[in-house]
């Protein structure tokens, strides 16, 4: 299992240098060059809110125990085995109309149940008994925690026969079915948005307002917000501060688990390795909003998705990363904080 | 008086590390009384009242609160019974508002009319509270986040009700105001007070009872006026 881990490790670095391109409807067709832009900012804005709500995941747990939560991602990958085991279960592949509609929202919340129960279960066993520690003890703990989810999912996934001779192992990329085909919805002059992009904006969007609404408005996310801002003085109102934290873990890892499907439909690929991608694109898009800040995630993830469609497009897939993490190294250097992280700084 | 106490603490001890801070601390709070728990700086007042908030959970001795043990619980326990606290520093919630400020003090209450009425009766007793309402919390200035410090606080509709230095950081006159509202508001609700203080001279005055902490050990303890009158405590703590 030690090997696996060590395995997985390599596998996911190497994902990550040669950064699969994201699907480009693009590269089809004779299109003007604003058309090209256009088009690509279809996908990255598509992908930047799948990416906002998992970094809403990494904020709001970072906000409530000051924790980066590195095992995120890799819950987000076993979030996606469980969607694809589902579909297999209850042959969601094919099923069009009304039933296939029916089909996809079952799969969405079934997945958002276990990614929220499975993160609940996270903080449980490996970050509550660290509550008192330092804060070293539960990083170190978030990396562990991460290690046993990746070889989860590789236990899940199928294990490395010849990882490094071309791929055609168990542990191999697999496709997630085209639960939404990838045909155009509707085109904008000649730009087309796809069924696909419909999709991420009808789960996204609306989960964005519902929780920005029960943060702002609701018992439980008043709470939060004072268990993020002074947990003792929370205790001596009478919330139950591990409650609450247990609520911020399975809200985060909910949305994870939407994020996911959505995620698998729209690239059709998964693997065990996802999970570092989708944690990276994540934490940096978190990190450079303003960790701790919900806008500023929703927006950090926007500007990550938008500069890796851009740099796909413009550039070349393998210069990617290198222009991201630039960027967070630039925005870092004169708005430490991130985006909209203010002075006074606010969490959750 | 011959009743059962409110609180009875009994042999309270609290250390940090190998640090022991509390050496074995008695003391009892009937009901309607106004006490106090006066002392040097780091005697260990406010170590006492967050062993009895059950904040510190290491703490060990006997904490009864009408009758009953709550050595045992978690904070929010003690709380739904009616024993809450006013902590040292206020402790406001800076990113919440004022309004959401008070509304996390009666966390434990699930009667929304009867809130809302308890919003609008602290913004009576507090009329600066009704005006600041849509501000955040960590804008108002040190004696207005006392003053919803302790608002808050009520809103939970205690029994009895700690309050650790209040005065501090504020202006003598606005002391005095904010000690004859509290006083006389929590009086006319049968809201019994244990006080803890720097400024032993006003607390003395208006408590019943009061005790006096030296180095994680009751020292004296007796009526208001007798400690007032009490050599070693003018000496002490009132400076003549
Ligand atoms: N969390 C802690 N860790 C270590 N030592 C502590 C801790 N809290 C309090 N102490 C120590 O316990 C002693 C009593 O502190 P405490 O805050 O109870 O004093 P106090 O009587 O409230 O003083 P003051 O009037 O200054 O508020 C002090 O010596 C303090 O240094
Ligand atoms: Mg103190």
């Amino acid at each position: 299992m030690l090997r696996a881990a060590a395995a997985a490790d390599q596998l996911a670095i190497l994902a990550l240098a040669r950064a699969d391109s994201l699907p480009a409807f693009a590269s089809d067709g004779v299109l003007s060059s604003s058309e090209v832009f256009s088009q690509q900012l279809v996908t990255g804005l598509s992908n930047g809110m799948i990416i906002a709500l998992i970094a809403i995941g990494y904020t709001m747990v970072y906000g409530i125990v000051e924790l980066i939560n590195f095992a995120h991602g890799d819950l987000c990958m076993l979030g996606a085995f469980f969607a694809l085991t589902a579909v297999g279960a209850f042959a969601l592949e094919g099923a069009g109309g009304a039933g296939g509609t029916a089909g996809l929202v079952a799969l969405l919340l079934a997945t958002a149940a276990f990614c929220g129960a499975l993160n609940w279960s996270i903080n449980r066993l490996a970050y509550r008994p660290l509550r008192s520690a330092s804060k070293l003890s539960l990083l170190v703990s978030a990396i562990g925690a991460s290690f046993v989810l990746v070889n989860l999912g590789l236990f899940w996934g199928g294990l490395p026969m010849e990882v490094f001779a071309g791929g055609t192992s168990a542990a191999a990329p697999k496709a997630f079915p085209a639960l939404v085909e990838p045909k155009p919805a509707f085109t904008v002059g000649d730009v087309i948005v796809s069924r696909p992009d419909v999709l991420v904006l009808a789960v996204t969007v609306p989960l964005m307002l519902a929780l920005t609404w029960l943060v702002r408005f609701t018992k439980l996310g008043k709470a939060m917000r004072a268990v993020a801002q002074n947990p003792t003085a929370a205790s001596l109102m009478g919330i139950d501060v591990e409650r609450v934290i247990g609520a911020t873990f399975f809200i985060g890892g909910a949305l994870g688990g939407f994020a996911t499907v959505v995620y698998s439909i729209y690239n059709q690929t998964v693997g065990f390795q996802m999970g570092y991608r989708m944690g990276m694109d994540a934490f940096i898009a978190a990190v450079l909003g303003g960790i701790g800040n919900l806008p500023g995630a929703v927006l950090g993830g926007l500007v990550i998705g938008v500069v890796r469609a851009m740099s796909d497009g413009y550039v070349e897939a393998r210069w990617t990363n290198a222009i991201v993490f630039g960027l967070l190294i630039l925005i870092l250097v004169f708005r430490p904080s991130g985006l909209l992280g203010a002075k006074l700084r606010e969490k959750v | 008086m011959s009743a059962a106490p409110l609180l009875r603490v009994a042999n309270l001890k609290c250390a940090f590390g190998r640090a022991e801070v509390l050496h074995g601390v008695h003391l009892e709070v009937h009901a309607g009384e106004i006490v106090s728990l006066i002392g040097a700086n780091g005697a260990g007042k406010s170590t006492t009242l967050m062993s009895i908030s059950r904040i510190h959970r290491q703490a060990t001795g006997c904490i009864e609160f009408d009758g009953r043990s709550i050595a045992g619980m978690a904070p929010e326990q003690v709380v739904r019974l009616g024993l809450v606290q006013v902590p040292e520093g206020r402790r406001i919630f800076p990113r919440l508002t004022v309004r959401e400020n008070l509304e996390m003090g009666a966390f434990t209450r699930t009667d929304r009319a009867g809130i809302a009425e308890d919003i609008d009766r602290m913004c009576g007793m507090f009329p600066i509270l009704r005006e600041r309402a849509g501000q955040l919390g960590g804008t108002l200035s040190g004696g207005e986040q006392q003053m919803l410090a302790i608002a808050r606080a009520l809103m939970s509709r205690p029994r009895l009700l700690m309050m650790d230095e209040p005065s501090m950081g504020i202006a003598p006159l606005l002391v005095a105001q904010i000690f004859r509202t509290v006083r006389d508001v929590l009086r006319a609700q049968g809201v019994t007070i244990l006080l803890v203080e720097q400024n032993a001279n006003a607390a003395l005055r208006m408590s019943d009872r009061a005790y006096v902490l030296e180095t994680g050990n009751v020292a004296l303890s007796g009526t208001g006026a007798e400690l007032l009158r009490d050599e070693r405590v003018r000496a002490a703590y009132l400076g003549h």
